[in-house]
């Protein structure tokens, strides 16, 4: 464990030292706050206080995926693209401390700047009523469909040579298990509730947009978090050893 | 230290390495020879557990690569051709960190850090960023980083590549600083740093080793045994060459003359005629200006011949 946190420390710190994790951290906190004004508060006066904070969800929802692709792409490969890997596979370290510390850095960061997003549920209050439980259920949907995504991330990171390559690749994977979800809508019983079952978005999210939390759910995200996770572990260690 | 034997690494249809055998004893310094593409950093890289081999068996102080990598990589420093560094941080934090990934418990720490600082010359720069750092400066944060958990094996990639004239001679000094304490394992370009720092070569060409011993045992095996010796003089007679040749054990005489109406002989010899050489001069009238021993050119010559390269072959 010490490992992983040595590791997971000094990538939240390079999170922190460079430019790189703050202009994503902007952009997504501008880009949330931009549709948060034009969509979920909009023009109207009579939504519905739940309405505006489930349409904020809706919205976070997205730029949350996209962030967390932005962030893992460097995680391992910029590694080997510097040569730094060397460091860390001459070290006496597991892949899994490696694969670990390094989604556990991009997690943490992640963490800190939706959570930094909540001044605009709390604008809510100004001219509503607030439920705190909808809140904790939509941050909680937020932090466990970025954690699948950073997983997802953190696997294309360690197949592709370079940042470019890895975001395109991380950004193809969680799009695939996004629009798996328009395949449920043509395809027959059972197949239908296999896609619907594994999209990333369609029916794991809005039940945490809306305030509610299932098990089902919190468990789905967990499964693609740990699966993604596992299989990079194995590319990895099939990389060192190849 | 090291034993390895039958040892061979393949990408795909490309041979990396081929039936390498050789054996590195415990405190010697050995130097790794090769044009680019014989073979030396699939070599170095899997001694540090980087790569598996294709077949062949490599043991490090008595534990084989496959079976346990992770003690042995407790037991080495390895420094890549591309030093692993962090440029966002600091050198002391960097250096920290690496002595934490290996292993070494936080309160030891500082005073790793600090005794690897002093050994290549860093006590300055603790503080510095290591993205700021001059290109000599950066190759010692990557020596420091391999020495500082004091491994028992430290394995080189072409540490003194990239360096000018002035940091070559540094980066020699600091090598030999190491030898005492590290069974050291360098790879490089450089004859010259080669020779005067390890006790033994490892040459390989192509993916096999084609020679290993001292320079004196590969220039023998090669037929080239000796060395030269070079003596500058002013008034020598018409025939100085010829007397020079009928030394015992000179094999071979050359003459040339300089812009400062000097003359130099390059004299090859199978021993250590330096003495006869000098009252020869001496004694034939000869104002006997310079002499001294010309070591890297024989082993430039016996690479050559090893490699069956004419030219263009290491520095």
């Amino acid at each position: 464990m010490t490992a992983v946190w040595l590791i997971a420390r000094r990538e939240l710190s390079a999170y922190l030292r460079t430019m790189s994790g703050y202009v994503i951290a902007a952009a997504v906190l501008f880009v949330d706050g931009i549709l948060f004004n034009a969509f979920a508060l909009g023009g109207q006066t009579d939504r519905l206080s739940t309405e505006v904070l489930s349409q904020f969800f809706y919205f976070s929802s997205g730029t949350t995926m996209i962030a967390s692709v932005f962030l893992s792409m460097r995680l391992l490969a910029e590694e080997r693209q510097t040569g730094t890997m060397a460091l860390l596979a001459s070290s006496p370290l597991r892949e899994r401390d490696i694969v670990l510390g390094k989604f556990l850095s991009a997690l943490a960061f992640l963490s800190m700047f939706t959570v930094a997003s909540v001044f605009m549920p709390l604008l809510i209050m100004v001219h509503g009523k607030l439920s705190i439980g909808h809140v904790a259920a939509g941050y909680l949907g937020l932090l466990l469909l970025g954690s699948a995504a950073l997983a997802i991330g953190t696997l294309g990171s360690t197949l592709a040579r370079s940042q470019v390559l890895a975001a395109i690749l991380s950004g193809l994977m969680v799009v695939g298990l996004i629009i798996i979800w328009l395949l449920g809508g043509v395809t027959e019983r059972p197949l239908n509730d296999v896609f619907f079952a594994l999209a990333l978005w369609g029916r794991h999210f809005p039940p945490f947009q809306a305030g509610i939390i299932h098990l089902r759910d919190v468990i789905y995200y967990l499964a693609v978090t740990y699966f993604a996770l596992f299989v990079a572990v194995r590319v990895l260690e099939a990389r060192r050893w190849r | 230290m090291i034993e390895a034997h039958q040892l061979s690494k393949y990408f795909g249809e490309r041979t990396a390495i081929r039936n390498l055998s050789f054996t590195i004893a415990t405190g010697e310094a050995v130097g790794l020879l090769g044009l680019n593409g014989a073979g030396k950093t699939t070599t170095l890289r899997v001694l540090a557990c980087l790569l598996l081999p294709t077949s062949g068996s490599v043991r490090i102080d008595g534990i084989e690569v496959t079976e346990d990598p992770y003690a042995i990589r407790r037991r080495i420093g390895f420094l890549p051709d591309v030093p692993p560094l962090y440029p966002e941080m600091t050198v002391g934090r960097f250096l920290a960190f690496a002595a934490r990934l290996r292993q070494i418990p936080a309160r030891e720490v500082p005073a790793r850090v600090a005794e690897a600082e002093e050994k290549t010359a860093l006590r300055e720069t603790h503080g510095e960023v290591i993205g700021e750092l001059s290109h000599g400066y950066r190759q010692r944060v990557g020596i420091a980083q391999a020495i500082v958990h004091k491994p028992a094996l430290l394995i080189l990639d072409e540490p003194a590549a990239g360096l000018d004239p002035a940091q070559i001679v540094e980066m020699r000094g600091l090598l030999r600083g190491l030898r005492g304490e590290h069974t050291v394992l360098i790879s490089s370009h450089f004859l010259t740093e080669i020779s005067q720092i390890c006790d033994r070569l490892l040459v390989m060409h192509e993916g096999d080793l084609v020679g290993q011993g001292s320079e004196a045992e590969l220039a023998a095996s090669m037929g080239q045994g000796g060395r030269t010796i070079e003596a500058e003089v002013r008034g020598q007679p018409a025939d100085m060459a010829a007397r020079l040749s009928g030394l015992a054990g000179v094999t071979q005489t050359q003459s040339q003359a300089t812009a400062e109406a000097t003359t130099v002989f390059a004299i090859s010899a199978t021993s250590d005629v330096r003495a006869e050489v000098a009252r020869l001069l001496v004694g034939s009238g000869c104002e006997l200006l310079r002499l001294h021993t010309r070591a890297s050119a024989n082993l430039e010559s016996i690479f050559m011949a090893m490699t069956g390269k004419p030219s263009g072959g290491p520095q």
